[in-house]
């Protein structure tokens, strides 16, 4: 197994376990945005160039930020003194574990798996820009009215009302 | 040793696992939002080796739609989560039980 792959494999773990399980809300989103450096190398692996930039723009850029705002309008900053975990979490544990273990029964029995590395493809962003364009020019044009809808509709919904102002 | 289709897989499918078990087992809104987010990204993970393994593009147009839908949704879920800090000065999924009682 290449090392390369070993690392971020790891550090995407680690960091996605640190993400859910820190009390600080801060600390928590500070390893979420490590999780996703990691996957965005993960991306870079697979010879996926054009995603792995668009999840270190819209994740690590817009998404992590976004959170922290959150976290800061909300003022939940600090260390709650608490408990963090839901009162049923240990059936939330076994819920987790048996659906981890129907993925990776579906995973192991799959005959996908035996397939070889196909030869690394050349240029696949151009690739993806001419489908984008082309085959898939329909579904770009709906997704770009429904970022519009939703920035819109995020800032009627994060607005103060009259009401409540007075 | 080779890196298969089935080592991105089981990566994909913990992270997958780790993000349904911070959804259902913190308090916090803002956590489970996280947890949500790391759900997504794992759906994106396998998709992505499944578009290499496969030799197909279409896997990573379908990633490339995800994420945009995923950035509405952050924008949006962030403004309720606001809008309800707002209203009800909590966080907590167990305080928002107006419609329990």
């Amino acid at each position: 197994m290449s090392p390369v792959f070993l690392i971020l494999a790891l550090v995407t773990l680690l960091s996605a376990v640190a993400a859910i399980s820190f009390r600080n809300l801060v600390h928590c989103s500070l390893s979420l945005v490590v999780t996703f450096a990691g996957l965005a190398g993960l991306y870079l692996q697979l010879h996926a160039q054009f995603v792995g930039f668009a999840q270190v723009l819209v994740y690590i850029g817009a998404v992590a930020i976004l959170i922290v705002f959150a976290i800061l309008l909300t003022r939940s900053a600090d260390t709650p003194n608490h408990a963090v975990l839901a009162p049923g979490w240990l059936v939330g544990i076994a819920v987790a574990v048996v659906v981890f273990g129907a993925l990776g029964l579906a995973i192991l029995k799959s005959e996908a798996i035996s397939k070889k590395v196909p030869a690394a493809p050349e240029a696949t962003v151009k690739q993806i820009g001419d489908a984008l364009m082309n085959q898939y020019v329909l579904p770009l044009e709906v997704i770009g009215l429904l970022l519009t809808a939703a920035m819109i509709g995020a800032v009627i919904i994060a607005m103060r009302d009259d009401k409540e102002a007075k | 040793m080779n890196v298969g289709l089935e080592h991105y897989l089981v990566v994909s499918a913990v992270l997958f696992a780790l993000g349904l078990l911070g959804v259902v087992t913190r308090r916090n809104i803002l956590v489970i939002y996280m947890s949500l987010e790391l759900m997504l990204n794992a759906a994106n993970l396998a998709l992505v080796a499944f578009s290499r393994f496969n030799n197909n593009l279409d896997g990573q147009v379908m990633v490339f739609f995800i994420i945009t839908v995923a950035a509405a949704e952050v924008a949006v879920g962030l403004a309720l989560i606001v809008a309800l800090y707002r209203r009800r000065q909590t966080t907590h999924v167990e305080d928002l039980n107006l419609l329990k009682h």
